[in-house]
């Protein structure tokens, strides 16, 4: 097994083939950009968690993002925050991410990742927390404050096992920065619309557009957008440029607000952003 | 920045090889009197590094850079020596306590007068040092966390002394119970932002000041109070410190013409400690203690003694020894003491801890508050309560070394220097109400209740 990183988000031979590149490529293949939705998981309950995400799956997202709730989540704004309370005070533990993750991929083809602050997986290990995702059918994991420079037992565990690596590359990133990241990344790259922490804003601006101009330019072949994504004409609009586009707080307040279905609706709603070429494509 | 990682290989996700490193540099200590001082970072043995969002990267190799420019830069250290001298009132003075020293089994304390700085502790060191670098990067702005107030009006003072603006997020309940602080930092002309969100505490003040980083880094520098975070925020706060303990080396050697057996400090992030030990590190001699906050005491679970309870994990930044659940979630510190109630400590500690070069011990609330009241009324020096705990352990620490003497050898050839790190002026009403000494219709008796600080 190679310690050093791999090239450009290319499965080594040997190691299952990344399940969010698969997702991300069907949907091109469809003239559609990616569609990736964002719930945490045990809001309000595990149970919830499972059937809203096979309600996205079922209304037109490819890859599905399932947040463990983190005591200090320094990436979410407001709505994220107070649900990851929620779930936290509702008795959501760990372990049970492996649950959420093997209840969709069971009832679904969308690709299941997780997104994770970094503590709780150094916590019950590097190796068992991937091997436990492996075994669920998830396909890896977003890592919002684990930068490739501390990765280094992750990018072997994860080598091996094939799971993706989805590291954050953000408008302040560096050229050099930006290369290292997305040779460092598996499965897609995510680019960090604003400078700023989630929540729904009314335009992402070009920055955006920026980051995901330069991750392609240093050799990224999928990279989505997240950040502020609330609308389908927001999805439109950065579907133009980006392999995928990320949404999540609106996601979140839709299930706070109206449960599954509503989430189900607006899945449907965004899904029709995502079309590249005639409008009204879903999957 | 992608240099550093390519200077030791190492990773704190990688426990195994992190062990290994860390024996073999504790060896290389040990026998070869490797020198501990002027550690640059990004690692400590295991610990330190940059477990922060790529959003921050940026800012973080800017700091970095202009910190390493700064440092050599004559101008610059001419400036801070200025500011320390002329402004916060440098140096601070070596006070031998005879009579306290009675009450730690009759050896020679001497006390670190940090207390006699402007705004009372030893937190101005690092507030004019960052405002100084914070202007050198042509940063309007600079944030602050804070949770009884202090680190906070310090900040709120350096920004008021360099005409920055100034934000400070402090928990919503610490704002209500520290209300005269919150006033104080408006009246130094800063902007206090209560903070609802988590568990209104300390570090959910740290998270609210890291997502208004995020969103202003271009004009803002964060000010962070502690010698803990990513690199290169504790090496850098050590180094805005390391005064303390050079000051306090050369002072015992003027007034007893040797170094002290041991020096002692309070440790929450661990600032003043890390500040006063740097002095020291390299004379292996001098023993170095640091106390933690034992709260109710360590076996009842309300406490905030991190490296003696806690176990390797990443927040706000760095790898260190963390209170957290199995899971991973940090867990709520508990102790009288605002200042020392973090569930995590600066990642320098951590591996002075695990190579033995620190040793680090839990005080309860009850022995600090013992301590605070026999040292004002010993050597009418009212202490702040964190720094009562580095009393209550020194306390401690002198009845060892008396009972551990050599034949003919007196407690009184036994040397401990402490960092009195700061003043109890803000304590009065939370010790006035330990010590029941309000009568009950009065308002401060209520303040008291709620915990004020003033």
């Amino acid at each position: 097994m190679t310690t050093h990183l791999p090239d450009r988000q290319q499965p080594e031979s040997g190691a299952p083939a990344s399940k969010a590149a698969a997702a991300i490529e069907k949907a091109r293949s469809e003239g559609r950009a990616a569609l990736i939705g964002y719930l945490p998981a045990g809001f309000p309950d595990v149970r919830t968690t499972i059937e809203a995400g096979i309600a996205m799956a079922e209304n037109g997202v490819d890859l599905i993002e399932i947040g463990i709730p983190y005591s200090d989540p320094v990436m979410d704004g407001v709505v994220i925050q107070e649900a990851t309370v929620e779930a936290l005070a509702n008795g959501f533990t760990v372990p049970q991410i492996f649950d959420v993750v093997e209840g969709i991929t069971r009832k679904t083809d969308a690709a299941v990742l997780v997104m994770t602050y970094w503590n709780p997986v150094m916590r019950m290990g590097v190796r068992d927390f991937a091997e436990r995702l492996a075994a669920a059918g998830g396909a890896g994991l977003i890592t919002p404050d684990l930068i490739p420079d501390e990765a280094a037992e992750w990018l072997q565990v994860s080598e091996e096992l094939g799971l993706d690596r989805v590291f954050l590359v953000a408008p302040s990133t560096s050229p050099q920065r930006m290369q290292n990241t997305v040779d460092a990344s598996r499965g897609f790259v995510y680019a960090v619309s604003v400078m700023g922490v989630t929540g729904a804003r009314t335009s992402v601006g070009a920055a955006a557009q920026a980051v995901v101009d330069a991750a392609h330019d240093a050799g990224a072949e999928r990279v989505c957008v997240g950040l502020g994504v609330s609308s389908s004409a927001q999805v439109r609009e950065i579907g133009a440029y980006a392999d995928g586009v990320i949404v999540g707080t609106a996601l979140v307040a839709a299930l706070r607000d109206g449960g599954v279905q509503a989430v189900a609706d607006l899945t449907r709603e965004l899904s029709t952003g995502a079309a590249k070429v005639s409008a009204g494509g879903s999957a | 920045m992608t240099d550093m990682h390519q200077d030791t290989g190492l990773t704190g996700t990688d426990a195994g090889a992190a062990d290994a490193i860390d024996a073999g540099t504790a060896e290389a200590f040990l026998s070869h009197d490797q020198s501990l001082r002027h550690a640059p970072g990004p690692y400590f043995g295991a610990y330190g590094g940059r477990w922060m969002p790529e959003s921050l990267i940026a800012a973080l190799d800017e700091l970095q850079d202009t910190f390493d420019k700064a440092k050599a830069d004559p101008e610059f250290t001419a400036q801070v020596a200025e500011l320390n001298k002329n402004y916060a009132g440098r140096p601070s003075l070596l006070t031998e306590a005879a009579r306290f020293a009675e009450h730690c089994g009759g050896v020679r304390v001497f006390l670190k007068r940090e207390d006699l700085n402007h705004t009372g502790s030893h937190k101005i060191n690092n507030v004019l040092g960052q405002a100084l670098i914070a202007k050198r990067m042509g940063k309007t702005r600079v944030i602050a966390e804070t949770g009884a107030g202090q680190h906070g009006v310090a900040s709120a003072t350096a920004a008021a002394l360099l005409g920055l603006e100034c934000v400070v997020y402090m928990g919503a309940e610490d704002t209500r119970r520290q209300a005269l602080n919150v006033a104080r930092m408006q009246l130094l002309g800063a902007t206090v932002v209560p903070v609802t969100n988590g568990s209104q505490t300390l570090k959910d003040a740290i998270n609210d000041a890291l997502r208004d980083w995020v969103a202003n880094v271009e004009t803002t520098h964060y000010l962070l109070g502690t010698a803990a975070g990513a690199h290169p925020f504790p090496s850098m706060v050590r180094y805005f410190h390391e005064v303390i303990g050079d000051e306090a080396r050369e002072q015992i050697l003027e007034q007893t013409g040797r170094l002290p057996d041991a020096v002692t400090a309070c440790v929450g992030g661990g600032s003043n400690a890390i500040g006063m030990f740097h002095g020291f590190l390299d004379d292996r001699e001098v023993a170095l203690y640091g106390f933690e906050a034992g709260g109710d005491g360590v076996e009842t679970g309300r406490h905030a003694a991190t490296i003696t309870l806690g176990r390797p994990g990443v927040l706000h930044g760095a790898r260190s020894y963390l209170m957290q659940d199995e899971d991973g979630q940090t867990m709520e510190s508990h102790s009288i003491s605002a200042g020392l109630d973090y569930p995590g400590v600066g990642p320098e500690h951590a591996y002075l801890a695990d190579i033995g070069r620190a040793h680090y011990e839990p005080i309860t609330d009850a022995e600090a508050m013992e301590a605070f009241k026999l040292l004002s009324q010993t050597e009418g020096i009212i202490p702040a309560i964190e720094t009562a705990h580095a009393l209550a352990g020194t306390m401690k620490l002198g009845r060892r070394l008396a009972a551990d003497l050599a034949p003919g050898e007196q407690p009184s050839d036994r040397i401990i220097v402490v960092n009195l790190s700061g003043r109890g002026d803000k304590d009065v009403a939370t010790a006035a109400g330990y010590f029941d000494l309000l009568p009950d219709d009065s308002v401060e008796q209520e303040i008291a209740e709620e915990g004020e600080q003033l």
